[in-house]
């Protein structure tokens, strides 16, 4: 791909917007792109014009970037301002970030609307950051030789200073800016080569940890406005619970409480601060009408989702005749799989500030979601879309849950504030979080599958059972094809490996039990079951686990770069393993980038111990290498907090667990030693906040094999089975 | 009305004397870099030290910490060791998310006070009760050795 000197095609809109706004020059710019997971509209919405836009450089020097995705510790902070910086020649010290507001200018290239998430904040802002910081050079150069009398050509911008060689005449930026907004905006401007890149590819330290390391950075938890109420809800125990009656009387003698409401969620309890809120929330006497989400267990539904991947489904992917190929194999194998639901339970609890006025609605909050956000905020409140502002804090973790497709946080704290009449927070406590649903839904698969004499794989019929993410939700139109929710079957219907007679198919039945986007989507399940899979048919012909992969892989794939790497850095087959440690490998690919990562394992008092983990990614090219880094750990982290522990059951309709000690996620003395290798690439950036997750459950899985010959086909793992 | 010693300053509240030491350190002082994580003394977000040690301020009654030097993470700096360890936090560039680093940051001075020189047994020990779910493990480990090495003195 070549970098240099990229057109601006017709459809691309450039925009500037006031100068005079600080003084300095304020660049807009809003490129529609299709791309990504995309559900992209053909004709960009109707623009609204922010105040501000991009970049900020004040006459001081120092440069603001406003930064249009949700910081929720992904490191867009630091990679989003990397990519204006590279083109704007600008001085990396002086750079300062700023959340953006809600605007179509913020919108996400690919998705169009503003919205954090799939993995896309980096590939989606790759051309259009860039473009923005060189466009914003090319004005302040211009305005150099405009005010030095020189051609352009003749100077050059280096380190927010523009010079002129010749007459050795040089000016900062904060000098040029206010010159420079006054200048229409280039038709076309030059991108750097990548060998010329003083910033991309550099390992940076994040902008916003010295925030975070003394207590300051503001998450949305730490909002207090004037006025404001803090406001714990009681909801029904079980999902689709309505509230029959109830008694407050108790509730209302706690002091520090103001009052309690009735809201279409259940029962708030507004008061002067947390404490006196749970404590008459712990007094309220409620009635719940329960519905038939009371009729939900975990045991039930296990059964019937067993039951239904035994026959056909949606087709989601076909190739040749699975029962024939069945049939004709040299040896077969099938198995069934069964994984739960899981919470994401980020650290900060969810969290919404509202400031209600009748024409107006201020809302602080973490979110992923601020166009969605902003739309049900405004129908909720009965206003308009332009009445309703949004400022996004740093999120405490998202991992998806904070960009829910119905915006479910943020309108049930409209409702609250429209019911209490003042500023409110609306607080979820730890437990309100756990049960509060909109988890990662639970799956059963099954799989049958069968290899030729040769060994390599004949057939594979994979059937895949779990509720739809999308279903009955604004993305439904764009995400379900041909009756296959596509983030339901994704790493299973994309699965890379050449076998002749494949056939994948989905259920996708419905309970009351809300789903959502965890991170990696569809792939947290279906990487586990392919690869364990695939594992299995290397033991069924007898080969190596990693020579069988790289025997079925097509030769042009990129799935095989990092699996040599990492069985290479692991030293897989060539370093000796301590005794009573095994090792065990996945590949798998998301959002368009490769992971595979290779754990080594041991048992110690019967318990799955996870000593190093050697990741090989290639996410194409690399913007901030520190950030991958910190993202392949992060992400190995989640994704063994699932394998080893994660399940949120229902008994009665009721969710089971509740807080840290029965929902575990990994801790210190659990976390394995990590590396990460990063494959060189010149091709465009793809994903890398998620697609470190995947491999981890199938990598330990298959080292369990290794060390016990007993296969785990659920998750978490049963660790009982294996003493 | 009760009265506090945070950080090295007298502080007068009007709280009831079993309110957690966290809210009134958030809602009453709004002093929000102590934080929510669970409310049971299960994930160590809330760690500040009384007199030095760490405690969980979402089970400490704020009636416990009269009379005592209370210490968060807004007050860290004041303390030569505090300032060793967020410039350790700081080179290993520990954060993703950040929620959880004050009270990793609170646990690790506590720990480094007690314990110069940690051995990877006592890190492990002092560190296990407070979670992170963005996987800053490995860096908090580093970032404590880089700490211990500038402390100096015997091992």
């Amino acid at each position: 791909m070549n970098h240099a000197s990229v057109q601006n095609p017709a459809r691309r809109e450039f925009l500037k917007t006031s100068a005079a706004i600080m003084g300095g020059l304020v660049i807009g710019f809003y490129l529609p792109v299709k791309g990504g997971r995309a559900y992209a509209a053909d004709a960009p919405p109707k623009m609204v014009y922010p105040p501000n836009a991009f970049i900020r450089i004040m006459p001081d020097d120092s440069i603001t970037i406003v930064v249009n995705k949700s910081e929720m510790g992904q490191g867009v902070y630091t990679s989003l301002p990397m990519l204006i910086a590279e083109e704007l020649e600008a001085d990396w010290s002086r750079i300062r970030v700023e959340s953006a507001p809600v605007a179509a200018v913020y919108n996400h290239t690919g998705f169009g609307m503003q919205m954090t998430g799939g993995s896309s904040s980096i590939p989606s802002s790759w051309e259009q950051l860039r473009r923005v910081g060189a466009s914003a050079r090319v004005l302040l150069i211009r305005a150099a030789a405009k005010q030095w009398g020189v051609p352009e050509s003749e100077c050059n911008a280096v380190n927010s200073e523009v010079m002129h060689k010749k007459s050795g005449k040089k000016t900062s930026y904060g000098k040029l800016a206010a010159a420079a907004a006054t200048l229409p905006l280039p038709e076309q401007v030059e991108l750097k080569l990548p060998k010329d890149f003083k910033i991309l590819g550099k390992p940076m330290k994040r902008i916003d940890t010295p925030e975070k390391i003394n207590g300051s950075a503001q998450f949305g938890l730490d909002v207090y406005v004037p006025g404001m109420l803090t406001v714990l809800i009681a909801r029904s125990p079980v999902f689709g619970g309505q509230v029959k009656h109830f008694n407050a009387t108790e509730a209302l003698k706690v002091p520090g409480v103001q009052g309690v409401y009735q809201v279409p969620t259940g029962i708030a309890v507004a008061a002067s601060g947390f404490w006196p809120a749970k404590t008459a929330r712990d007094m309220l006497e409620i009635e719940w009408d329960e519905g038939p989400g009371a009729k939900i267990s975990t045991q039930q539904m296990r059964k019937e989702y067993l039951d239904l991947a035994a026959t056909p489904g949606a087709v989601a992917r076909k190739e040749g005749d699975t029962d024939v190929g069945l049939k004709s194999a040299y040896k077969s194998v099938s198995a069934e799989y069964e994984i739960p639901y899981l919470a994401h339970a980020a650290m900060e609890p969810l969290n919404v500030v509202v400031d209600l006025k009748p024409d107006h609605c201020t809302i602080w909050t973490g979110t992923q979601a601020q166009t969605m956000d902003r739309a049900m905020a405004a129908q909720t409140a009965l206003l308009n879309p332009d009445q309703v502002e949004i400022h996004t804090t740093f999120l405490g973790g998202g991992f998806g849950r904070r960009a829910n497709p119905r915006s479910d946080f943020v309108i049930e704290a409209v409702q609250v504030a429209m019911a209490v009449g003042k500023p409110v927070k609306v607080v979820w406590t730890r437990e309100d979080d756990m049960r509060g649903g909109n988890y990662r839904p639970m799956w059963s698969d099954r799989i049958e599958a069968g290899i030729f004499r040769n060994g390599k794989p004949l057939a594979w019929k994979h059937t895949i059972v779990g509720q739809s993410i999308v279903a009955d939700t604004s993305f439904e139109g764009f995400l379900v094809r041909n009756g296959v929710d596509v983030t339901s079957v994704e790493g299973a219907a994309t699965l890379p490996y050449l076998i002749p007679n494949l056939l994948v198919d989905l259920h996708s039945p419905k309970n009351a039990v809300p789903v959502q986007w965890w991170r990696s989507v569809g792939h947290s399940h279906t990487a586990f079951v392919v690869e364990t899979m695939i594992d299995e048919l290397a033991q069924l012909a007898g080969k190596d686990p990693v020579g069988y992969r790289l025997g079925i892989l097509p030769l042009a794939s990129r799935y095989r770069g990092v699996l040599q790497l990492a069985v290479n850095k692991a030293g897989w087959g060539t370093k000796k393993i301590a005794a009573g440690h095994a090792l065990g490998v996945a590949v798998h690919e998301s959002f368009n980038s490769y992971v595979a990562e290779v754990a080594e394992v041991s048992l110690e008092n019967g318990k799955i111990r996870v000593h190093r983990v050697v990741a090989a990614v290639d996410c194409g090219m690399v913007i901030n290498p520190d950030g991958v880094h910190q993202q392949i750990e992060g992400a190995i982290v989640y994704g063994l907090s699932a394998a080893l522990h994660g399940a949120i059951t229902l008994e009665n309709g009721r969710v089971m667990q509740s807080n840290f000690h029965d929902y575990a996620p990994l801790r210190f003395s659990e976390m394995p030693q990590v590396e990460v290798h990063i494959v060189e690439s010149d091709l465009p950036p793809s994903g890398i906040g998620e697609p470190g997750t995947p491999p981890i459950a199938p990598a330990v899985a298959n080292a369990i094999f290794k060390l016990t010959g007993k296969r785990l086909r659920s998750m978490p793992f049963d660790q009982a089975a294996l003493a | 009305m009760i009265s506090l010693k945070i950080n090295g300053e007298e502080n007068k509240v009007d709280a009831d004397p079993s309110t957690p030491l966290l809210w009134v350190l958030r809602d009453h002082l709004q002093m929000t870099g102590t934080k929510y994580g669970c409310g049971i003394a299960q994930c160590g977000a809330c760690t500040v030290h009384l007199d030095g040690r760490a405690v969980r301020s979402c089970v400490t009654p704020v009636s416990n910490a009269i009379g005592k030097q209370i210490t968060t993470i807004e007050g860290l700096a004041e303390t030569a060791l505090g300032k060793k360890v967020q410039a350790a936090w700081q080179e290993v560039d520990v954060p993703q998310c950040g929620y959880c680093q004050s009270g990793q940051i609170m646990a690790a001075t506590a720990l480094l006070k007690e314990h110069p020189h940690p051995s990877d047994a006592q890190i492990t020990t002092a560190m296990d009760g407070v979670l992170c779910r963005c996987g800053t493990y490995n860096r908090i480990r580093a970032a404590i050795q880089t700490a211990a090495a500038q402390q100096g003195g015997a091992k």
